[in-house]
């Protein structure tokens, strides 16, 4: 057995200081004063005002309407995170499941053109979707913020690749069983894909969860703003005399952070045995 | 319970090949009936087309007078068991069992006596809650069974169910398989490749070739009295050894050797001679005899297998392990022990020495009735 010595230590630490290092900074700087960061620049070291920081952002009515405060943002980017994610893996786990298991014309090809898909960032249609969204007046609305980007190549393509793992035996066992497609898919097909759907929850929330180009394109009215949206806006008051709240943005930052960090460790150890091991 | 009756069964895939040709089997209530033949004798696609997993393209399957050819497998009253048990990973072996029975709308107190039933009938009572991946390959064999049994259905199919497991489990299993199937009286269709699997549980065996049957018969009928040199080369281990010789008068000619068969020829010119390994035995000095070249020996215990050649063609002889061997040996057979086929449709040829064969056939017929 390999024995740990301390150059293993040593490598370690480092990766722990490259990765968290930025992360205390930011936290620590959050704490300070806006105008003693702007005299001092960043801080490693904790200041006094941790508590009402935060308590700021969190409640503050800002914006240029003054009516959207943090809570009201870290909502609306949860609903699009998991509406996003939630939604995909709906979509494209019944994509998948009729790509499999059900003999149509065209399935290959349907398969492939929709594989093709993900060579075309969002970038690529991002002007006509915002026409359609325009044209169908769901601009502004949690809709048009989530259905656009809910068609997913990627998960359809894992859910395809898992389905097709699942030994054909145990359709023909529940076809025997008097299992008809819907029961199939319920009974059996989803509870097998527990583990895969957690990596693919934590995958698409955390894409969701840092969504900025669509929304910024798709809500112009200040209360379906996101956090990632908030924190630019933070920084966005560089006028006159008006230095920057960027205890706020630091302090935005990181409770931008914390729902994704939480939804990783929450489903980790599904996460690693779906991407690893399948429960067959 | 029911019986099946199939006739002219084809299945013809979308490239044109036909992988079962026109193959009828009337299969009795209560009849345990093997079908045996090698990988891609269409055995697995016959079973699949009873159970409604396959398209019938031509022909028809009845269980217990119904047309099924285009009901729902799980409207068939139809039970399977399959190789890799297919068993619902996610679900408990209760809930396995009682899979079927739910999607049938079965009351609920019902559906726990029926589990509780056939979990002591197999002995997986302590597993039900268990899930089936905490389970060996024997007990989720059992579970597969199991979840057969609990249905109570007019037939069970078996599609090579042991075949993933160990040489000493398969045995017992086939034990159990047999006196469970004898206990239900359930009609009972299994596909093996495994010939002594066949010979052990069947009450007649079907043997497939090339998507044809080749012979259906009792076990014993079918290895004393294969219908053609693929049965006798399949049914049997040794295989029977098949040699090819020219008949003239009253005498076999292997080459140079010659084996005296005592009656007139019926078939004159050539033919192919089958003999078992077993009813080979020591020539008498001064009888006509086989010469054997040995080359070598496997020794099962019981008995002794010498491999050899006779006038270059390879032949196998199951002998008592008390007889010394030398580097040659001379074999001789009762001559109404031999079987003849065409040597060229590799059919079996009428004997005129089938006197023996008729009196055992007879003899059996007496038993049964």
């Amino acid at each position: 057995m390999h024995r740990t010595k301390l150059f293993d230590h040593v490598i370690l630490m480092m990766g722990v200081f490259f990765m968290v290092g930025p992360l205390l900074v930011a936290l620590m700087t959050s704490s300070h004063e806006a105008a003693e960061i702007h005299r001092n620049g960043l801080s490693i070291l904790p200041g006094g005002h941790f508590v009402d920081t935060y308590t700021k952002v969190l409640t503050k009515e800002g914006g240029f309407t003054g009516k959207i405060t943090g809570v009201r943002m870290m909502m609306n980017s949860l609903i699009l995170g998991i509406g996003f994610a939630a939604g995909k893996i709906i979509l494209s786990m019944l994509a998948a499941y009729a790509l499999v298991y059900f003999r149509f014309r065209f399935a290959t090809i349907t398969f492939w053109m929709i594989f093709t898909t993900l060579l075309l960032p969002l970038e690529v249609r991002i002007l006509p979707s915002y026409e359609v969204m325009n044209t169908l007046k769901l601009t502004n609305t949690y809709s048009g913020l989530i259905v656009p980007l809910l068609a997913s190549a990627t998960g359809t393509f894992y859910f395809r690749q898992f389905f097709k793992s699942i030994p054909d035996e145990l359709l023909e066992a529940a076809r025997i069983d008097g299992a008809g497609p819907f029961k199939f898919f319920i009974d059996v097909i989803v509870p097998l894909s527990k583990t895969m759907i957690a990596a693919i929850f934590i995958i698409m929330f955390v894409y969701g969860w840092n969504q900025y180009l669509w929304p910024t394109l798709m809500t112009t009215d200040e209360s379906f703003f996101t956090l990632v949206r908030g924190i630019k806006q933070i920084l966005l008051v560089w006028v006159g005399s008006n230095i920057p709240d960027y205890n706020e943005a630091f302090a935005l930052a990181i409770l931008a952070m914390v729902p994704p960090v939480m939804i990783v460790m929450i489903f980790q150890r599904w996460f690693i045995k779906g991407l690893t091991e399948s429960d067959k | 319970m029911a019986a099946i009756n199939i006739t002219n069964v084809s299945k013809i895939y979308a490239g044109g090949v036909e992988a079962v040709k026109s193959v009828s089997i009337d299969i009795e209530d209560g009849e345990f009936i093997v079908l045996v033949g090698p990988s891609g004798c269409g055995k697995s696609t016959l079973l699949r087309m009873v159970a409604g997993l396959e398209a019938i393209s031509k022909g028809t399957v009845e269980i217990g007078d119904r047309v099924i050819n285009d009901v729902e497998p799980a409207e068939r009253d139809i039970a399977m068991v399959f190789q890799n048990y297919a068993l619902y990973p996610h679900m408990t072996v209760y809930n396995n069992l009682a899979y079927g029975l739910k999607n049938r709308g079965t009351p609920k107190a019902e559906i726990d006596a029926r589990v509780a039933e056939a979990a002591r009938m197999l002995e997986i009572e302590q597993y039900l809650t268990r899930k089936p991946r905490a389970l060996s390959g024997g007990q989720r064999q059992r579970v597969a069974m199991g979840r057969a049994i609990v249905r109570k259905p007019a037939a069970f199919l078996f599609d090579e169910p042991l075949s993933n497991l160990d040489a000493k489990l398969r045995v017992s299993m086939r034990g159990e398989i047999k006196q469970l199937q004898k206990r239900l009286g359930t009609t009972s269709l299994y596909v093996t490749h495994d010939q002594l699997e066949a010979m052990t549980l069947a009450d007649r065996l079907v043997v497939l070739n090339g998507g044809q049957i080749e012979q259906i018969g009792r076990p014993l009928d079918v290895y004393h009295t294969p219908a053609s040199t693929f049965v006798a080369s399949f049914i049997g281990s040794p295989a029977m050894n098949l040699l090819r010789g020219t008949r003239e008068g009253n005498q076999l000619h292997f080459g140079s050797q010659v084996l005296d068969v005592g009656r007139a020829a019926a078939f004159p010119g050539p033919i192919t001679v089958g003999i078992r390994a077993e009813d080979l035995r020591i020539a008498n000095t001064g009888e006509q005899a086989l010469t054997l070249k040995v080359e070598y020996i496997e020794e099962l215990g019981a008995q002794r297998l010498v491999h050899g050649t006779v006038d270059g063609k390879k032949l196998t002889a199951s002998l008592s392990p008390e007889i010394g061997i030398g580097e040659t040996l001379s074999l001789s057979i009762a001559p109404e022990r031999l079987h003849f086929f065409d040597a060229d449709t590799g059919k079996r040829l009428a004997q005129p020495s089938a006197a023996s064969d008729g009196k055992r056939v007879e003899m059996l017929a007496i038993a049964e009735a």
